[in-house]
């Protein structure tokens, strides 16, 4: 083998590894990482939202054809959510808008991230896994406001 | 090495014309799927001709026929023309032109079912929206066929070493057989996913499916496809474009290395498509992300020593300096218009494989996954270097087996350039969509880019016409394309047909290394296999304890399951 090629081999074998260095940092210094499995829960089938410290809220949220339940999330500024997500028919996808969420929902398991909103303003979700035929009008929306009295949702179950 | 040729007999040639010209028109409706989906998404158009206004229907088809139809098809006919001819023995016709027919009755069968509306689910058919039985059959003939195709070739190679021994095996035999390791490894989860789960679940014979389960067989197959799709273009610059650019490999035991480590690494990278699922723990998914930042070390040495081949023809041909041999190559020679698909392929590449990556990086994933960047990105791999390589290799198929001088090659020269601006915008315009939230597989005319729906995003409206735009140019690339195929298929053959020789352009090496070490499958096949069980038994097992439940099948127009 050539030295220029060795040489190209060993660098690229660098920059995966240099690559890797920074996912490592991500996760470990940053705590930024993927959805894990989640076991200690109880499927649920409705949404719920409740309280569960100062500005922490938890958020049972439940994808079907063709909505999110709750569809609207009206929350205060700097708000933490736990938020579990699951489906009650097909695959769903969901992805808020400007933050780093992003879950399948999927029958029989559940899936768990938790965000922290910042910022006000409205956050969108959508349905970013086919779902059939109105796949396309499954959104939702977080509703961040700097004064609000009571956290409330829309479009639960009914 | 060097040029030889290579007798076919009347059959052979037939059947390879045959597996080349049938998958054409199926990928031909797939294109014009593809550009009727550029303009459904931006809401320039409501339904069409085809489709009617099941956008839906047409992204299966535009999936199903161009991604996994007409690349199998493609493979195998490649496959049957290359390891013949590298080995210079015959294939055995009769199990040849069976895995050929139960390839076209499969494809044909999912085709009719997709157009009649019975398998709305996409070509990753996700349970549990469910379709015809007979959509999961024909998937299943399809790939049966090419195991008979590549099972043929196995008895031709063990006779070849016996004859050969000490000799290294050619490298497009090398790389084909890779093609067919990985894909042979990668399609016994996808066919214990449809005959022990959603065939019967389909049939009615059993009630409920494991969603999670089905998924994450699916992916242990849908990762190395991507491969499975690369492989041959591999094949193509490895062993085609030194030659067609006038000069030599760089390196032989470079070629034998990345198709070894293809080889291993393929299979137990899957889960990294999963990375925003439930059921499966983080530390797993960060395994398979390892793995797959190994399976790009094969590309960056390929991106290398393709380079150097060039740089080295470029030389040849009177270049100076350290970058002069770029512009020596014969990127518009009408003659020689087999480079252009390669060459352009390759400079896509450089783009598909930093966005492959991006998408393998773990938590950054989260940024992108089931966006629009995500097909932004495959069709910079799939529908860029896969794509281009195939149909230049098509089109050096068919003149070749039937005996044919390519009629218009000018058109078939430019065909590939004006193909490669117009995907450069489409993928553009999806990938900074996808960055701003577009969902991918959505009919956004409806709603996101319908400025009458609540649900309008202006902000994404510019780049949704940079699709069309891009989409429109690919789909003239193609048509342009198409014309010189047709043409030249059509055309009258130079005289008898039983005269005819066959002819590839292979490249010799410069370093000619003997790399003993890479002579031999097995060992690679044994890592590979180890390496799978390591990786995928912790996810299985986290899959099943981690879910509950079964569902039942589910049709894309109604929330109410099906039983």
């Amino acid at each position: 083998m050539d030295n220029s090629e060795k040489l190209a081999l060993g660098l690229s074998g660098l920059l995966l590894v240099l690559f890797f260095g920074a996912i490592m940092y991500a996760a470990v210094a940053k705590d930024i990482d993927v959805p894990t499995c989640i076991t200690d829960m109880d499927p649920f089938v409705t949404d719920t939202l409740f309280q569960t410290g100062p500005d922490s809220y938890e958020l049972q949220m439940v994808a079907r054809m063709w909505a999110f339940q709750p569809s609207t999330v009206r929350l205060p500024v700097g708000s933490t959510v736990d938020l579990y997500v699951t489906s009650q028919d097909i695959i769903h996808g969901f992805k808020v808008e400007k933050h780093n969420v992003n879950l399948m929902a999927i029958p029989g398991a559940i899936n768990y991230m938790r965000v922290t909103f910042n910022e006000p303003g409205e956050y969108m979700y959508a349905c970013h896994e086919f779902c059939g035929a109105a796949h396309h009008t499954m959104a939702g929306r977080f509703i961040i406001e700097e004064r609000l009295d009571e956290p409330e949702v829309d479009g639960g179950a009914l | 090495m060097g040029d030889y040729s290579f007798r076919f007999t009347k059959s052979e040639k037939r059947l390879v014309a045959v597996l080349i010209i049938i998958p054409m028109v199926l990928l031909f409706i797939g294109v014009y799927g593809g550009l009727m989906q550029t303009l459904f998404r931006a809401g320039i158009i409501q339904s069409d001709p085809f489709v009617g206004g099941d956008y839906y229907k047409g992204l299966t088809f535009h999936g199903v026929l161009n991604a996994i139809v007409f690349t199998t098809f493609f493979a195998v006919a490649f496959g049957n023309a290359l390891i013949p001819y590298s080995l210079k023995k015959n294939l055995n016709v009769k199990v040849a032109w069976t895995s050929g027919i139960l390839m076209l009755v499969g494809s044909v069968m999912a085709a009719i079912v997709i157009l009649i509306g019975e398998a709305t689910v996409l070509y990753t058919f996700y349970p549990p929206l469910k379709a015809h039985p007979l959509f999961y059959i024909g998937l299943t003939l399809l790939v049966v066929g090419s195991w008979v195709a590549s099972g043929n070739w196995v008895p031709m190679y063990l006779q070849w070493r016996k004859e050969n021994e000490g000799k290294k095996t050619p490298l497009a035999v090398v790389g084909m057989f890779t093609t067919f390791i990985v894909w042979f490894i990668a399609t016994l989860a996808v066919a214990v996913e449809i005959l022990f789960m959603l065939l019967p679940w389909s049939l009615g014979w059993v009630d409920e499916i494991n969603v999670m389960l089905a998924r994450t067989l699916f992916w242990f197959f849908g990762h190395p496809l991507v491969y499975f799709w690369l492989l041959p273009a591999y094949v193509m610059y490895y062993v085609f474009m030194p030659k067609l650019a006038g000069g030599k490999l760089f390196s032989d035991m470079a070629g034998r290395l990345v198709f070894m480590m293809f080889i291993v690494f393929s299979v137990p990278v899957g889960t990294h498509h999963q990375y925003m699922d439930p059921a499966i723990s983080s530390q797993w998914k960060l395994l398979h992300g390892i793995f797959t930042f190994a399976v790009a070390l094969p590309s960056l040495i390929t991106a290398f020593t393709i380079a150097a081949s060039l740089e080295y023809a470029g030389k040849l041909r009177g270049a100076k300096g350290l970058f002069g041999w770029m512009w020596k190559l014969p990127y518009f020679k009408k003659e020689n218009w087999f480079f252009a698909y390669l060459i352009t392929g390759l400079i896509i590449f450089i783009f598909g494989g930093i966005g492959g990556i991006i998408n393998a990086s773990y938590q950054m994933n989260t940024v992108i996954h089931n966006t629009a960047w995500v097909p932004g990105h495959f069709h910079l791999t799939v529908a860029g270097p896969v794509m281009l390589a195939f149909l230049g290799g098509s089109l050096y198929l068919v003149g070749q087996f039937l005996n044919k001088t390519i009629r218009l090659k000018t058109w078939a020269m430019i065909a590939p350039y004006i193909y490669t601006i117009g995907l450069l915008i489409m993928s553009y315009g999806l990938k900074i969509g996808g960055l701003m939230g577009m969902p991918r597989r959505t009919n956004t005319g409806a709603s996101y880019a319908n400025p009458d729906s609540v649900l309008y995003q202006a902000d994404w409206m510019p780049y949704i016409d940079l699709t069309v735009i891009g989409g429109s140019i690919m789909f003239v690339g193609i048509v342009i394309y198409i014309i010189s195929f047709f043409t030249t298929v059509f055309s009258k053959s130079n005289g008898p047909e039983e005269d005819a020789v066959v002819t590839f352009p292979i490249s010799e090496p410069l370093h000619d290394e003997p790399s003993t070490w890479l002579r031999n499958f097995k060992p690679y096949i044994i890592i590979a296999i180890i390496l799978i069980v390591l990786s995928y038994t912790p996810v299985i097992y986290d899959v099943l304890q981690a879910t509950y439940g079964g569902s039942l099948p589910y049709s894309p127009d109604s929330p109410v399951p099906l039983r």
